[in-house]
């Protein structure tokens, strides 16, 4: 024979010559832990889009998207609620964008380094951690009675908006700062004032970045419930809101309702479960679009 | 001329600027205003440390120790199910996952951060409650146990992005001394990101509880709803933002259970806000630390 066989009396490794090493089996168990840690979190959050998505799908069907309910929520469809969640979502954006991207330009633009401007920032910081109820006591004490807007599309959107409202700052400020220095060294080099050099040069090299922040703020106030449960929505209404005055439904207040009153069950559920689908559908297909746009923006800015 | 429009352009900001600080203010007053009346009638610490909610009875007692209690167990059961899935999601991407796992994942959390939480609370209470309830044997499947993990897992994806931000802004070189000393990956990933990134993580943590605490929907679904302390984790609850969400549409105005309700809203606040200003202190250790700036 030409060639001897090696015999090791030790295991293969990854270190030949020695056993396996205790520090390598706790990183194979560390790994493990952390895969499954993964797998857990996506197989839960996909066993909710699977379920919604299988019994959610017979549900919808054209007169599901564009009748009002009928017999009591137990038939017909769910079209007012989709044309008043798309309303009180326009409405806050309508209110909070316009404020946010001009506080975001006087913090970035303008902004003193004075305690005033860190009470601001502070401010808008306290005001993205409250939680949602709260916004709905504050709304429903003041745009509802105070105002006297009562519960209307009107006070659910300027609650939704002020909730909206540091989500907007913050993603206007982000896209603000990505504009690079020389755009404007540049432009006031020219002999541009500093507000002909925010509205002709800042704003339009950052407006890509503030609408992806924007449209990521719409699925999150499209999505809201709390916010709007005391100051704009209700179960039923008889066809679509015919004033900013008036109640309308929305698809996240009548999924909560068709789980919680009613006499139905068996047909509600079904419909909660077709609500669910159309505004996951909506609140995902916002959201992805805006991640996306994103990761677009990030890669052209080179962040 | 071009000056004068310059300054008036600045006022006009400077102006609208102050709107988060209005509103912040504007929230405040309110809460302290319509809970005014109700401090004036009701002894405060009777209130807080109370253990009978029972706000229709005649007369009514507002004790709201059972629902900051509720609050707190929920809260707590949720951060057992969501810190340990999210940092390990976080540290999976970061260590494990390859770049085109990390590609698709990392966006994909993003995207699950937006469910609303009305659909987390409606699967809650049509799918994991009946069928916890059948694999347990247990009365209920609407508990404080449900309400924690549904609750988690909801703030699973915010923890998992936000301790992933954390993970990246470690500087490359501590990796490579630590793995140039001997240590293996898992021994690097634990004794030297994990407490480099430590106060980031830490944030991240306590975003996702201050979420938690404030998330009404899923716990007014899935909570059971039952105002009293719990002996165990599978008794139904009643947590602060649900008592609110529950009954503000049937309290009359102005009287003690409207000022109650608002008392139990301005509650809430108060720990949110002490819940952002420790993260905010937090973060900005970690950021001196890591030498990020600001």
């Amino acid at each position: 024979m030409k060639y001897k066989t090696i015999h090791t009396a030790e295991p293969f490794t990854a270190h030949p010559g020695k056993a396996i090493r205790m520090s390598d089996f706790s990183q194979a168990l560390g790994f493990l832990f952390l895969g499954a840690c993964a797998a857990f979190a996506l197989f839960f959050l996909g066993s909710i889009l699977y379920f919604v998505i299988v019994r959610g799908a017979p549900a919808i069907s054209w007169e599901f998207l564009t009748s009002a309910p009928r017999k009591a929520m137990t038939q017909g469809g769910v079209a007012p609620a989709i044309v008043g969640t798309f309303s009180l979502t326009l409405g806050a954006i309508a209110f909070a964008f316009p404020l946010g991207l001009a506080c975001a330009i006087y913090l970035t633009e303008y902004s003193p380094k004075t305690i005033l401007v860190n009470i601001i920032r502070l401010s808008i910081a306290n005001l993205a951690g409250i939680p949602s109820i709260v916004f709905g006591l504050f709304g429903f004490a003041i745009f509802v009675k105070v105002f006297g807007f009562g519960v209307s599309m009107l006070s659910g959107s300027l609650t939704l908006g002020i909730m909206a409202l540091p989500g907007i700052i913050s993603a206007s400020q982000e896209a603000i700062l990505a504009v690079p220095q020389s755009y404007k060294e540049a432009s006031l080099a020219l002999g541009a004032t500093h507000w002909q050099t925010i509205a002709r040069v800042v704003l339009p090299s950052s407006l890509p970045g503030i609408l992806t922040g924007v449209i990521l703020n719409v699925g999150r106030v499209a999505g809201e419930t709390a916010a709007i449960m005391f100051t704009a929505a209700t179960f039923y209404t008889r066809g679509y809101p015919d004033s900013i005055f008036s109640e309308v439904m929305a698809l996240p207040y009548h999924i909560y309702a068709l789980m919680t009153e009613g006499t139905h069950p068996e047909s509600q559920t079904l419909i909660a479960y077709g609500s669910s689908l159309i505004l996951l559908t909506l609140v995902l297909v916002v959201s992805s679009l805006a991640i996306i746009l994103r990761q677009r923006q990030r890669r052209v800015y080179g962040l | 001329m071009r000056h004068f429009r310059e300054t008036i352009y600045k006022w006009i900001f400077s102006v609208l600027a102050f709107a988060s600080l209005l509103f912040l203010t504007g929230i405040i007053l309110t809460l302290f205003v319509e809970s005014y009346p109700f401090f004036v009638r009701h002894d405060i610490s009777e209130s807080i440390f109370g253990l009978y909610w029972y706000p229709t009875y005649d007369p009514p007692e507002f004790g709201m120790l059972t629902l900051i209690t509720a609050s707190f167990v929920v809260t707590l059961g949720a951060m057992v199910v969501c810190i340990p899935i999210g940092v390990g999601t976080a540290l999976f991407l970061q260590e494990l996952a390859s770049a085109s796992q990390r590609a698709v994942l990392k966006p994909l959390i993003e995207i699950l951060a937006g469910i609303p939480s009305i659909i987390f609370g409606f699967f809650g209470m049509i799918v994991v409650a009946p069928f916890l309830q059948r694999l347990l044997g247990i009365p209920t499947g609407l508990n404080a146990f449900t309400a924690s993990l549904v609750l988690g897992i909801m703030a699973t994806p915010t923890v998992a992005s936000l301790a992933e931000d954390a993970v990246s802004f470690v500087p490359r070189s501590f990796r490579e001394a630590s793995l140039a000393l001997g240590a293996n990956r898992w021994q690097t990933l634990t004794r030297v990101v994990v407490p480099a990134a430590g106060s980031g993580i830490s944030t991240a943590i306590i975003l996702g509880i201050g979420r938690a605490v404030g998330e009404t929907m899923v716990v007014l679904m899935v909570a059971g709803g039952a105002a009293v302390i719990p002996h165990s984790i599978f008794d139904p609850v009643r947590p602060m933002t649900a008592t609110i969400a529950a009954e503000m549409g049937e309290a009359v105005m102005g009287s003690g259970h409207y000022g109650a309700l608002f008392a139990i809203g301005l509650i809430l606040f108060f720990i949110t806000l002490a819940i952002n200003i420790v993260a905010e202190i937090i973060s900005r250790r970690f950021r001196l630390k890591l030498g990020l700036g600001r």
